[in-house]
Formats: C-alpha cells, sequence, structure tokens
C-alpha cells in the first residue's frame, strides 16, 4: 500500500481535432444596442450554400452588447446589392447600417468570391450627392477552411466602422478542459473565441493550469503537474515545440506574459511564502517583486508593461495591489467587497477587471480606477479567471452552469451574457488570445 | 421431489431387480466369484493404504503489510487525509493520532519518503487556491517536522481546487475537498 504506482505520463502534443464542441446560447438580452441588419448572403453558386455568412456576421455583433441584429423575418427584402436597396424602408424599421453580400465559387475547386458592403442607412436615405451610403465594400477569394474565419472578418470590419473600436471576432480562446472519461483528463484546447473551431494542444494525467497567450499569439505559457509538481512551461501552438520554464521547488504558478513578450510574471515559493517574480524568457534571469509573509498571487501586467496588478493578504483578505516595476513600490487597488481576487487592467488602462465577493458569491466586477467604483457584471456564484477581449469589449470567464463548470462572456457593460457549456467534461481557465493578425 | 413420491419409486424398482438375479446362469458363478476375491483384495489394499498415516503442508499465519504497520503504529497509520475548514490551515487536534502514527514510521524509516498533497476547495480563483493548498501541505509537513521527521523525507506539492475528490458543487463536497493528503 505505501508504494503509489506513478502512472506513465503521456503527453500528446498534438493538434487533432477534440470531439467536444461548445456552443454559445444567450442567456439575457440587451434594449439599448443598436439596430443592425445583417441580411443573408446570396449564394451564386449550384446546391447548398458553402457557410452561413450571415449568421456567424448577425452572432458575432449580438455577442459584443452593441448591436441588435434584425431577424430575417422581420426584414423587407433580403437585397445583396447596394444598387438594389429601398433605403425608406430599412429607414421605417429603425435600421442603422445593412451588411449584404454575394458568395460564388472560383474556377479553382475549393474556392469561393466573397464580396460584401457595409451601408450606412441614415445618408442612403437622404440620398444627396458626394455622401456615399456604401462606408465598406470588399471582394476576396477564401477557401473552404478559411470561410468561417473570413466571416468573423466581416465582423470585425463591420464592428470597427460602426464604433470606431477594433473588433476582436477574429480571435481565439485557450483553455483547460477536465474530460474525466479520458486516459489523459486534463486537456489544453483552443478554439475561435465563440467555441467553434476547437483543437487540443496538450493533454495529461495530471493537472494543467493557468495557460497565457504570448503577445504575438503563437506560443502558450502554462503551468503542468505532468512531473507530479508545479512547472511552468512554454509551448510553440504551431511548431508543438514545449520549453521548460521554471522549477523551483514548491509553487511554480500563474505565468502571464509581458506586453513586449520578453518575460513573465509568475509566482514562486522557493523562498518561504507565494511571491511575485519576473522571470526574463532568454536569459532566465529572475526578479522578485513582493516579499512579506503572506500569500501575493496572480500577476498580471499592464498594458503599458511599466507595473504588475497582484492579489495580495497583506491587508489581512485577499485585495487587488499594483506595484511599479521601477521602483517596487506596491499600492492597494481595491477596497470595496469582502474579497477580491484574479485582477487584470483593461486594454485602455481605465478599469479593473477582477473577481470579488459578495455575502460568499464570487462575481466577476469592473472598477473604475478613476472613481474607485466597483460593478458587478454577473449574478451567479462561482464565477473566476475573468480574461478580456484584446479590444475591451468582453470578458470571457468560468462558471458553473448546470451543475458543471463552463465558460461564458459578458460584455463590458454586463448587459450582454452568453453561455459556453462544455459538451464532454468541464472547462476552466479561459484566457482570450491577442489580436491575432 | 417429496418422501412419498420417493418411497413409491422404491417400491417399483426393489422387485425389478429381484427378477434381474434370478436370471443369471451357474457357469458364471465360479468366474463370479474369482472376480469377487480380486475385489476384496483390491478393497483391501485400499483401506491399508487410507489407514496409514499423512502428512501434509499448511500456510503459515503472517501478517499483511498493512497489519504489520497497524500492529506498530496503529491503525491511525492507514488513514491518509487530514481534512480543513474554510479557507483555514490550521491542523484539528483530532488529526493528530493520524499524523503521529505517520511521523513514527518515517523516524523509523529515514530511507522512506512522504509527499504530502494540498487541496482546496472550489471557492476563490484557482491562483489563489495554489496558494491555499500549498499553506495547508506546509502545516502538515511542519506538523511531522516538529514530530521529529527530518524535513528531507518531505516533499510538499499543492494542487490547488484541481483534484477534487467530490465533484459536487455544495458545501459537503466542498468540505472533503478541503484536505492534505499523504502520499508515500
Amino acid at each position: 500500500m505505501f508504494v503509489r504506482l506513478i502512472s506513465l505520463i503521456i503527453l500528446i502534443a498534438a493538434s487533432s481535432n477534440a470531439s467536444a464542441r461548445l456552443e454559445i446560447l444567450i442567456t439575457e438580452g440587451v434594449n439599448s444596442a443598436r439596430p443592425i441588419a445583417v441580411v443573408p448572403f446570396k449564394w451564386l453558386g449550384k446546391g447548398n450554400k458553402p457557410q452561413n455568412f450571415s449568421e456567424i456576421v448577425a452572432a458575432d455583433l449580438q455577442r459584443s452588447g452593441k448591436f441588435s441584429p434584425l431577424s430575417i423575418e422581420k426584414m423587407p427584402k433580403t437585397p445583396s446589392n447596394s444598387k438594389d436597396i429601398d433605403y425608406s424602408a430599412w429607414t421605417e424599421l429603425g435600421v442603422e447600417a445593412i451588411v449584404m453580400g454575394e458568395v460564388k465559387p472560383d474556377t479553382t475547386a475549393g474556392k469561393y468570391i466573397v464580396t460584401f458592403e457595409l451601408l450606412d442607412v441614415l445618408t442612403g436615405n437622404v440620398n444627396m450627392p458626394n455622401f456615399d451610403p456604401v462606408m465598406d465594400k470588399r471582394r476576396s477569394t477564401i477557401s473552404t477552411s478559411q470561410l468561417r474565419q473570413y466571416a468573423h472578418r466581416i465582423s470585425d470590419i463591420v464592428y470597427e466602422k460602426l464604433t470606431g473600436e477594433r473588433g476582436a471576432f477574429l480571435t481565439r480562446i485557450a483553455y483547460v478542459a477536465i474530460d474525466r472519461n479520458s486516459s489523459h483528463p486534463y486537456q489544453l484546447r483552443i478554439s475561435d473565441y465563440d467555441g467553434e473551431g476547437e483543437k487540443l494542444v496538450l493533454r495529461s494525467k495530471q493537472p494543467i493550469m493557468s495557460p497565457s497567450w504570448s503577445p504575438d499569439g503563437r506560443k502558450l505559457a502554462y503551468v503542468s503537474f505532468e512531473k507530479r509538481r508545479s512547472q511552468v512551461y512554454i509551448q510553440d501552438l504551431y511548431t508543438q515545440k514545449r520549453e521548460l520554464m521554471t522549477s523551483f521547488p514548491k509553487i511554480n504558478g500563474s505565468p502571464t506574459w509581458s506586453p513586449d513578450g520578453t518575460q513573465l510574471a509568475l509566482v514562486l515559493s522557493k523562498d518561504g511564502q507565494p511571491e511575485i517574480y519576473t522571470f526574463n524568457i532568454k536569459t532566465k534571469a529572475l526578479k522578485r517583486l513582493t516579499n512579506n509573509r503572506v500569500i501575493d498571487t496572480e500577476p498580471s501586467w499592464t498594458p503599458d508593461g511599466k507595473s504588475i496588478i497582484f492579489s495580495s493578504e497583506r491587508g489581512g483578505r485577499p485585495q487587488i495591489y499594483q506595484v511599479s516595476l521601477a521602483t517596487g513600490k506596491a499600492k492597494r487597488l481595491t477596497w470595496e467587497g469582502e474579497i477580491n481576487l484574479g485582477g487584470t487592467m483593461t486594454p485602455d488602462g481605465d478599469n479593473l477587471v477582477l473577481v470579488s465577493r459578495h455575502n460568499g458569491n464570487y462575481m466577476i466586477a469592473v472598477q473604475d480606477l478613476e472613481s474607485g467604483e466597483l460593478r458587478t457584471l454577473t449574478k451567479t456564484q462561482l464565477d473566476e479567471s475573468p480574461s478580456i477581449a484584446p479590444n475591451g469589449s468582453m470578458i470571457i470567464y468560468s462558471t458553473v452552469y448546470q451543475g458543471k463548470q463552463g465558460l461564458a462572456l459578458v460584455s463590458m457593460d454586463g448587459r450582454f451574457k452568453a453561455n459556453i457549456p462544455a459538451n464532454n467534461g468541464e472547462v476552466k481557465s479561459p484566457a482570450w488570445s491577442p489580436f491575432l493578425q | 421431489m417429496n418422501r412419498s413420491m420417493i418411497s413409491k419409486g422404491l417400491l417399483i424398482a426393489l422387485p425389478m431387480l429381484a427378477l434381474g438375479a434370478c436370471s443369471s446362469t451357474t457357469d458364471a458363478d465360479a468366474e463370479a466369484a474369482a472376480k469377487l476375491q480380486a475385489e476384496q483384495a483390491a478393497a483391501a489394499a485400499k483401506k491399508a493404504a487410507e489407514d496409514a498415516v499423512q502428512t501434509d503442508t499448511i500456510q503459515a499465519i503472517a501478517l499483511t503489510a498493512e497489519e504489520k504497520l497497524v500492529e506498530q503504529y496503529t491503525s491511525a497509520i492507514l488513514e491518509t487525509t487530514i481534512n480543513f475548514e474554510f479557507d483555514k490551515s490550521v491542523i484539528s487536534p483530532k488529526y493528530a493520532t493520524i499524523l503521529d502514527a505517520h511521523a513514527k514510521y518515517l523516524v523509523n524509516n529515514t530511507d522512506k519518503s512522504i509527499t504530502v498533497e494540498g487541496h482546496a476547495d472550489e471557492l476563490g480563483t484557482p491562483e489563489y487556491n495554489i496558494a491555499l493548498g500549498e499553506r495547508r501541505g506546509l502545516a502538515v509537513s511542519t506538523y511531522l517536522e516538529n514530530m521529529g521527521v527530518s524535513a528531507s523525507q518531505i516533499t510538499v506539492v499543492s494542487y490547488g481546487e484541481e483534484k477534487p475528490v467530490n465533484l459536487g458543487h455544495n458545501e459537503a463536497a466542498r468540505a472533503e475537498n478541503r484536505r492534505a493528503e499523504l502520499v508515500y
């Protein structure tokens, strides 16, 4: 009995299709979102159309919480070209903009020519010379495997034209899945931001934690217990090459990539308590940033790369602090709530997204850094691991949904929420990729 | 089949046997007598063999590895889980007998080493729970060291909330998951 068989740990850095597919369900609507029409793209070929562009684009725009796509039944017509538009009919419905397009087979097999237009309904209705209602118009040749990505690309263009802010629909998420029926239950997977196109990148018999994207979107840093202890690894997603970063005694945890890609912030407890360090990926040089007798953990970089946000028990219960890399001085950022954990600054540097405990419930919250005002965005009890879209529009987080751990999206204003339940096993620790092109 | 049916069966069978005996011839009598004699001799030989003494081996009454440990260190040595209160890493006095037994074993067997796995429930973030799990592992490690176990025999690994024993999302499940496990 005293010898536990240490089973052989097989790690497979694979990129085969995982069987699970995530699916987004809308759990809460938005009244004030801007009305927009995404007209079904006209298929000019024979047989079934290769991809439902309008469905993907409409879902993307809706999830951002900023747009309310008109249902197809309510559309007065389904035009596919700006020459055929009766703007007054769309104005009456209050539609601000129309997205439309055409898809036809290319002369090369397996390729399609996709055209789309974005129209400003108000300008079109006024019909004044020198004011073109066509806000954008593009034509591209796309191969079958790239069609879905191109739909997200259209969403990005529409989103940017209408909001002035870069779209984040052509991005990915990395997360940990636990499939207890598998011989290697702990799995690191990547999918499109909407849960489609899921791929397995690593599976292990022992836990995997804390995926973090490199700023160029090529690599992931994560914690693996494959040697029955925590170690920080970096894995190249394209070459599958893995590199061991740290393997100190005790905790090697919570790696987060610096904005310039040269360093990791991480947690080591080799000298006693869990402390925050920076680690130079090339030189392996370590720099300790915190030093006290309590827990310091969950480092994340401020967008300017000059300081690190972290959680600390130095004031009693865990709260969020910020330490300057130049001076080493730390200041407390959160004061409201019983406990605050897992803080990350939004890309504009104005807000802090965190996990806040109120009445024993752990919820995703956002704190205005100037006013200090804290707003909870979620109402569930076990929400954690918030990760912000690179444009700051949405947050992905883990929650318990129908008795299972799964992922969910919430718009930054908290008005739109969508669950992404896992079809097989439980899913946690999501990390939103940077912009990928 | 009940008793009355068996007796009815015998009433029919016995007269049939009597008829069969009457049909034997005198020519065969000598042959039958010789055969009977041979059979009697064989039976006698067999009986003699049976009456002779015989020996055999038996299985020695040995204790299992567990029983031997229990004999020396009490049944507490078989317990390997220490549970904790929410957000706490203080060892309850009720676990003293378990930890004392393991400490005694490790002191007596300095070639043996132990891994103390620290675990947390699902409340709070995974990163915070790794820190909390380590705090629990270290509390157990410190206890063992205070009982004389060499620090070099103990490794502490925190798995935080990543390896729950109970997959439920209620308080009973969480109480089970807040634990340290002794692994040899």
